[in-house]
């Protein structure tokens, strides 16, 4: 009972970093996790180790919370904190079995969607994810409420998506063609102009006639210009340099 | 202090126990070997000698094991009590012995005994966390404590988790001792350690020069104790193992954080700690995608081992030190299968590896089915020991899941290896051409244009991975960038690095100074 007092004086990023072993802040990681989820805000240790102790005490796992986490850590890509995730989370909660096949994807309900993605993304040969989220969404409209009525994507997934979706559009291309943009966060039409006058104004889009259509130039970066990468080829990392300070002195 | 034990005319123990032949051990004999081991053992670490303490740690309980108890454990603690002045702290540094002798030599291992090791490693780490010691013990025995504890705790997983052939007795067991190596307690401990020694602050001032750690071997020089802040030390090691052991490579690389691989340090004296440290670290990267990173750190360690395995040759640790010299190896294989790099790997360590594995390198780069058993192969046997941390439900029909947590992080590296064969087609078409409008390859590969523009970015997703700064890495070996309908290959060229190479030259030819140094001419 103490205990429990005490963890409630200490914020949970606290906790996570001061006595993250500890069976008793299971509730208050729970309840963590759904406060990320309403106010739109992250933190991977505290997701962790919510999982950790799932692990040490299966019987308290909430299927719910896990498929949470799950879906934070995908908005959170380009970081790997989604396979991060999937290390934790024990082989009869998320069957992947049959990855290929979409509707065989998952046995339990309400990390379908989650692991949707996953799925997606091993068979490169479908759209980039955003699109995908929409396109079972909405062509399947009914489907996730089927499913588990209670299950709601957070919020500002869509913007975490397309956001992500972006900077792999700006590693990949210097100039992009409209339709290929549309696609991949998908937004059309006068949303689509609004998105792009926006961008242009505060990221550095400029927006140019292309061959077939309007086409984007994307700000130059190391991946997209390689010629900007040539200047770090053959450089070495400070830290290789330290090696050698023993030497030099 | 004449005891009914002590046996003043040496003889063998009386022929009657002899019969029965396991179970001739009698706790209570101890021979005079035996007794001048504990007795000088006992002094040198009153007198905090800890070069002749490490001499009779490695060395003289080596032999005494060999020559008198291959088989069977040694006297009991409370029969080599009279000669130690029954001192509390010596004892339980006794019984970490014994029960550290006994998970090697004897099995099969009783849930009885690794209860009671658990206890008396709980006793043993609550004495030096309560800051009452005052002994100065050698770096491998330190190394020793906290590597058996990780392995003991380890075992016992795995020990329980195989229920199928369990007698009666042994469930009865593992029901009374449910409490013992539970995993809350292993990690708190271990924690308690890195905390009280406080030697994450050490580090830190260490770096500005207000503190001398890492100089003095860890050892306190101002009649202090060494005892708690390497254990400290070894601790956050400790904690790196027990979460790849998880699945939890992130937080295991967090807690190694406050040592700089990049330097010598504590870590590098001890060589099983070296070793330890570094397969993990390179492990959780290689799990993490940071293939970049693993390679490097394997390639250091490998080189490193190649030069001095010949000193530990007598060393008890060797066959340890060859066996992971060997998983490294696998492990190397598979990064450099999965992230091809030209730079990075020293000569000798690249002979090495194509000695031992070109065939499967060959095999896993083609990427068909036969590549997948190449990678199972290598990565079930290079991998740690995972383990499933929570308590085993004993009322239900009763089965093996000791294998649960492997195949979990097995069937994960697989699919990793799946995306990676999705992609070597378009690398196989895009090294042939330095410009294509994406029509025509769509043509070739047989796929519409929408879904070539996919595959192009998934590419880009794949090679391109967040690395521990958060700053994007590539770890591609050839890129590409697309100008509206047309994609510009870009080859990099394999440059030599020559900062690399100096590095390493310089700090080749100061060894070769420091050892001529030492050569005296007369």
């Amino acid at each position: 009972m103490a205990t429990e007092q005490a963890a409630e004086n200490y914020t949970v990023e606290d906790l996570v970093a001061l006595n993250p072993y500890n069976p008793d802040i299971l509730n208050d990681l729970e309840k963590f996790v759904n406060e990320q989820v309403s106010s739109q805000t992250y933190n991977l240790d505290a997701n962790l180790s919510l999982l950790r102790l799932y692990q040490f005490e299966p019987e308290r796992m909430s299927i719910q919370i896990v498929a949470r986490i799950l879906i934070k850590a995908l908005m959170a890509m380009p970081a790997p904190d989604f396979s991060l995730c999937l290390f934790l989370i024990p082989e009869h909660v998320i069957d992947l079995t049959n990855v290929s096949d979409v509707q065989h994807a998952v046995l339990l309900p309400s990390v379908f969607v989650a692991t949707f993605f996953y799925v997606r993304s091993l068979n490169c040969f479908e759209s980039i994810l955003s699109s995908l989220v929409y396109t079972f969404v909405v062509a399947n409209g009914g489907a996730i409420q089927d499913i588990d009525s209670s299950f709601s994507l957070p919020g500002g997934f869509e913007q975490a998506i397309q956001t992500y979706a972006i900077h792999l559009l700006s590693l990949t291309y210097q100039k992009v063609p409209r339709p290929v943009l549309a696609e991949a966060i998908n937004i059309e039409g006068l949303a689509l102009d609004k998105f792009l006058e926006y961008h242009a104004a505060n990221s550095g889009w400029v927006i140019e006639k292309g061959g077939q259509s309007q086409v984007i130039v994307l700000p130059r970066n190391e991946f997209n210009h390689p010629e900007l990468k040539k200047n770090t080829a053959d450089s070495v990392p400070f830290e290789h340099v330290t090696r050698i300070f023993p030497v030099l002195s | 202090m004449a005891a009914p034990y002590d046996r003043e005319d040496g003889l063998a123990p009386p022929p009657q126990q002899q019969q029965h032949a396991p179970d001739a051990y009698d706790p209570n004999y101890v021979p005079d070997s035996v007794k001048t081991f504990v007795v000088h053992l006992y002094r040198h670490i009153r007198d905090k000698n800890v070069y002749e303490i490490h001499q009779m740690y490695e060395g003289g309980f080596q032999r005494l094991s060999d020559r008198l108890f291959r088989d069977a454990p040694w006297p009991s603690a409370e029969a080599v009590a009279p000669y130690c002045d029954g001192d509390h702290v010596f004892l339980l540094l006794y019984r970490e012995l014994w029960y550290r002798h006994a998970h090697a030599r004897l099995s099969p291992l009783t849930a009885a005994h690794r209860a009671e090791s658990w206890t008396n490693y709980c006793d043993l780490f609550g004495v030096v966390l309560h800051g009452v010691v005052n002994m100065q013990l050698p770096n491998q025995w330190l190394w020793d404590m906290v590597d058996e504890f990780v392995y003991q705790f380890q075992s016992f997983c795995q020990y329980r988790a195989k229920l199928k052939n369990k007698t009666e007795d042994e469930l009865n067991q593992l029901k009374q001792f449910d409490k013992a190596w539970n995993v809350y307690g292993v990690l708190n401990y271990l924690q308690a350690l890195v905390e009280k020694s406080m030697i994450t602050q050490i580090l830190e001032r260490e770096k500005e020069g207000l503190e001398q750690f890492t100089a003095t071997d860890g050892y306190d020089y101002e009649g202090g104790s060494n005892v708690l802040k390497v254990l400290g030390y070894y601790s956050m090691i400790g904690l790196l193992r027990i979460h790849c052991l998880l699945g939890d490579y992130h937080t295991g690389l967090k807690c190694l954080a406050p040592i700089d691989l990049n330097q010598q340090g504590v870590y590098t004296i001890v060589i099983g700690s070296h070793i330890s440290t570094i397969y993990h670290y390179g492990f959780a990267n290689l799990m993490m995608r940071r293939y970049v990173e693993a390679t490097r750190e394997f390639n250091k360690i490998l080189l490193y081992i190649l030069k001095y395995k010949q000193y530990h040759q007598k060393s008890p640790q060797y066959d340890q030190i060859l066996k992971k010299n060997e998983q490294m190896y696998a492990l190397l294989a598979i990064c450099l299968s999965l992230c091809p790099q030209n730079k990075l790997i020293d000569e000798n360590v690249s002979t090495q590896l194509k000695e031992k594995y070109n065939d499967k390198m060959t095999k896993m780069q083609r990427y068909d089915d036969e590549a997948y058993a190449a990678y199972d192969e290598l990565f079930s046997y290079a991998c740690p020991k995972f383990i499933t941390p929570s308590p085993p439900v004993l009322d239900q029909p009763l089965t093996n899941y000791n294998q649960d947590a492997y195949r979990l992080q097995l069937k994960l590296f697989l699919y990793e290896v799946k995306q990676q064969q999705l992609l070597s087609g378009i690398r196989s078409y895009l090294r042939l051409y330095s410009t294509i409008a994406i029509g025509k390859l769509a043509q070739y590969m047989e796929v519409d244009e929408a879904t070539l523009r996919s595959i192009l970015m998934t590419y880009k997703h794949k090679m391109h991975a967040v690395d521990s700064d958060g700053k994007i890495v590539s770890s591609a070996d050839f890129d590409f960038y697309i100008v509206e309908d047309i994609i510009h290959i870009v080859e990099s060229k394999p440059t030599k690095s020559h900062g690399d190479y100096f590095l390493r030259q310089i700090l080749k030819f100061e060894e070769m100074i420091g050892e001529l140094e030492k050569v005296q001419l007369d």
